[in-house]
């Protein structure tokens, strides 16, 4: 094996970039899973952003407007889960699965003539002399826009939560559904905003991975992505600065174990593939023994609201 | 200002917990055919050779019909397994994973005894193949148990490990010797002692679907006659008073996941000695997730698992007949038996709720 062929900068670059993607569903699914709702939909909604997003960058040649697309269609596939479990009251896990199995089925179905297309490249943002830097020029500052707005989102989120009245209405919905209905919130709209604020994060990852991290179009892409987003939600014990840890924690094995398999391991491949899932695993069993007694999660989270009452 | 108010239905509707899955079929059928007719297909011809040639086409049914036991066989195994834990709240879905497992020990068992001809081969398979299932949803089971970690996301998660190892196992430890370097594995469904052969000429009967029956009748009886069962729906319904009555949420899990993965696994070997034939590196076609499908179209009753089993086989059949025939993508199936799931979920509410038109009332 030759370590001496990996360049520190190049690792920390494409560190960013992959985590980019886990870091915007994840951040999605927070929203969602603070305001009390579980939606396991992510890789369905994902993968309808990544294909959403390629097929408009493609048409218009324009990645801003495919970013848009995702968007939108990663938001349309999350209204579906609204109206579902918060209008029809359906079992929230049961729905989220639903939502990854059609939406896997109807991403390769719109898909169809996408396989082998080169999508236009997303724009690098010029940062001026921050790019011209030994090593962190290289390595930080010579990114694709969208890694820095997932910065700044995560960010923003962090004071939307903790220091804003959204953010406040957010969490006591989400803590408990009664006492807020009582205080007159209004449960189920605050809930469908954050599901699908859930969804458009969701697909704008996804068109991240098909128009920048990969970037082509291929079946079934996402690969358990939004699965390891739900896992960070997790890990990060429902706070938006600890996703971004958890984000890039993720990011940074996935991409050691490219690194890996282009170094020559001695490992097999496919044992080097199932790492980060296997890692994902470890850190999920880690976190829940830890917690085993006072629990961080929204105290209503997935459970079903009914005004009747 | 007229509104629709639902409101709590004090037992839940026997009628619609029967007319619920047809309405959801019904509903599918309507999308599905608007899809088609986007894809620029005459709707009413896709249906039709979707849901009725593979049965009743002079041309066609020859081979489609058998088709349908193949197919509804590991779906209906798989799924009857699945609903005791659904039906309990445990929420196995990585019944994918425990499938490839199953077949991969159950594989491995048979090639390390190759070539010997012996009747007690293929029963020994079979219960390794179980016995792999089995251990590999004990992960999330005993990982649920002692660490509270969520099983959901770990059961999914080992999927993709299962993956990596099939792939790994396909053209490495378990490839054919004699293949020439081709990844795959012998083919066991032509060597006398492993084959898994059809038992009744053209009905497409194996073992698998006679597993597949005996476990349904398993789980009637378990669920309807037994205590476990009783302990599993209790749990399911009303999980505090469950615990109040002194039913431990530990052995259920254990017990659920157990059951549903040792399932899994029985589905993966009568697969891969039999319609497979072979490991391969894309052995594994999706029943995982469609048997959540199945359970859930089915209401989580094993009778009910049967029949939604062989109408979900039959979708399987008629798309490869309709992207044969019309040109049909593949993946169009694949977003119909979504929508399908979808669908029942949404009118389900018709079961638990009663639908109230009329005014608000004033505060």
């Amino acid at each position: 094996m030759d370590l001496s062929s990996i360049s520190p900068a190049l690792v920390v670059a494409s560190l960013m970039i992959a985590s980019t993607p886990l870091l915007l569903a994840a951040l999605g699914e927070l929203v969602v899973e603070k305001a009390g709702v579980l939606n396991l939909g992510v890789e369905g909604m994902m993968i309808t952003g990544a294909i959403c997003g390629f097929a408009a960058a493609v048409e218009t040649q324009s990645p801003p407007a495919g970013f848009l697309a995702a968007i939108v269609g990663g938001a349309a596939m999350a209204m579906l889960f609204a109206v579902l479990t918060q209008v029809l009251l359906s079992n929230q896990v049961a729905t989220g699965l639903a939502l990854t199995l059609f939406g896997l089925g109807l991403s390769s179905l719109l898909g169809q003539g996408y396989v082998g297309i080169k999508p236009p490249a997303t724009a690098r943002l010029d940062l001026g002399p921050l790019s011209d830097l030994p090593f962190l020029g290289r390595a930080i500052f010579s990114h694709d826009y969208m890694v820095y707005i997932s910065l700044l989102l995560t960010l923003l989120l962090w004071w939307v939560l903790t220091r804003t009245r959204v953010g406040l209405t957010l969490r006591a919905v989400g803590e408990n559904h009664d006492a807020a209905h009582a205080l007159g919130l209004k449960v189920v709209a605050t809930r469908f905003a954050a599901i699908a604020f859930g969804g458009a994060m969701a697909g704008l990852g996804g068109a991240y991975l098909s128009l920048v991290r990969v970037p082509q179009w291929t079946e079934g892409m996402t690969a358990g992505a939004g699965w390891i987003a739900l896992a960070i939600v997790v890990f990060a014990s429902w706070r938006a600065g600890r996703v971004l840890l958890g984000a890039y924690l993720f990011g940074g094995v996935t991409v050691m174990q490219l690194n890996l398999q282009a170094a020559g391991s001695a490992l097999p491949v496919e044992y080097l593939s199932m790492s980060p899932y296997l890692i994902t695993i470890l850190v999920l069993v880690i976190m829940s023994a830890r917690r085993s007694r006072s629990t961080a999660a929204p105290a209503s989270l997935g459970k079903p609201f009914h005004a009747s009452a | 200002m007229p509104v629709i108010a639902l409101e709590k239905r004090p037992q839940p509707s026997r009628a619609w917990a029967w007319a619920t899955p047809l309405l959801a079929v019904v509903l599918t059928l309507i999308a599905g055919g608007l899809m088609f007719a986007a894809l620029g297909k005459d709707p009413f011809a896709a249906i039709r050779t979707i849901f009725y040639d593979p049965l009743f086409d002079p041309q066609f049914a020859g081979y489609s019909r058998p088709q349908l036991l193949v197919k509804a066989g590991p779906l209906i195994l798989i799924a009857t397994g699945l609903a005791l834990g659904f039906r309990a709240g445990v929420w196995n879905i990585g019944a994918e994973g425990q499938y490839i497992i199953g077949a991969l020990c159950g594989a491995a068992t048979g090639l390390a005894l190759y070539p010997i001809e012996a009747w007690w081969i293929f029963p020994l398979m079979v219960v390794a193949g179980a016995l792999g299932g089995w251990a590999w949803a004990m992960i999330p089971a005993i990982l649920k148990t002692r660490f509270n970690t969520n099983e959901i996301l770990v059961s999914l998660l080992l999927v993709y490990v299962a993956e990596n190892l099939l792939a790994s196992m396909a053209v490495g430890t378990l490839r054919n010797p004699e293949g020439g370097g081709f990844p795959g594995s012998r083919n066991l469904g032509q060597w006398a002692s492993s084959a898994n052969p059809e038992l009744i000429a053209d009905t497409g009967m194996h073992w698998g679907v006679v597993a597949a029956l005996i476990a349904v009748i398993f789980a009637y009886v378990l669920l309807h006659r037994h205590m476990t069962g009783f302990h599993i729906r209790l749990t399911g319904q009303a999980p505090r008073a469950a615990r109040f009555a002194g039913v431990s949420p530990t052995r259920l899990v254990v017990l659920c996941f157990g059951i549903s993965g040792a399932l899994a696994g029985l589905a993966g070997i009568f697969e891969v000695t039999g319609p497979a034939g072979q490991i391969t590196i894309d052995f594994n076609v999706g029943y995982g997730f469609t048997a959540i499908i199945v359970a859930f179209l089915g209401r989580l009753h094993p009778v009910g698992i049967l029949l939604a089993g062989l109408l979900m086989a039959l979708t399987y059949i008629g798309g490869e007949l309709a992207s044969f025939m019309l040109n049909i993508p593949a993946a169009a199936i694949q977003a119909i038996q979504g929508m399908l799931l979808f669908f029942l979920l949404a009118v389900d509410v018709l079961t638990n709720y009663r639908i109230r038109l009329g005014r608000e009332a004033r505060a």
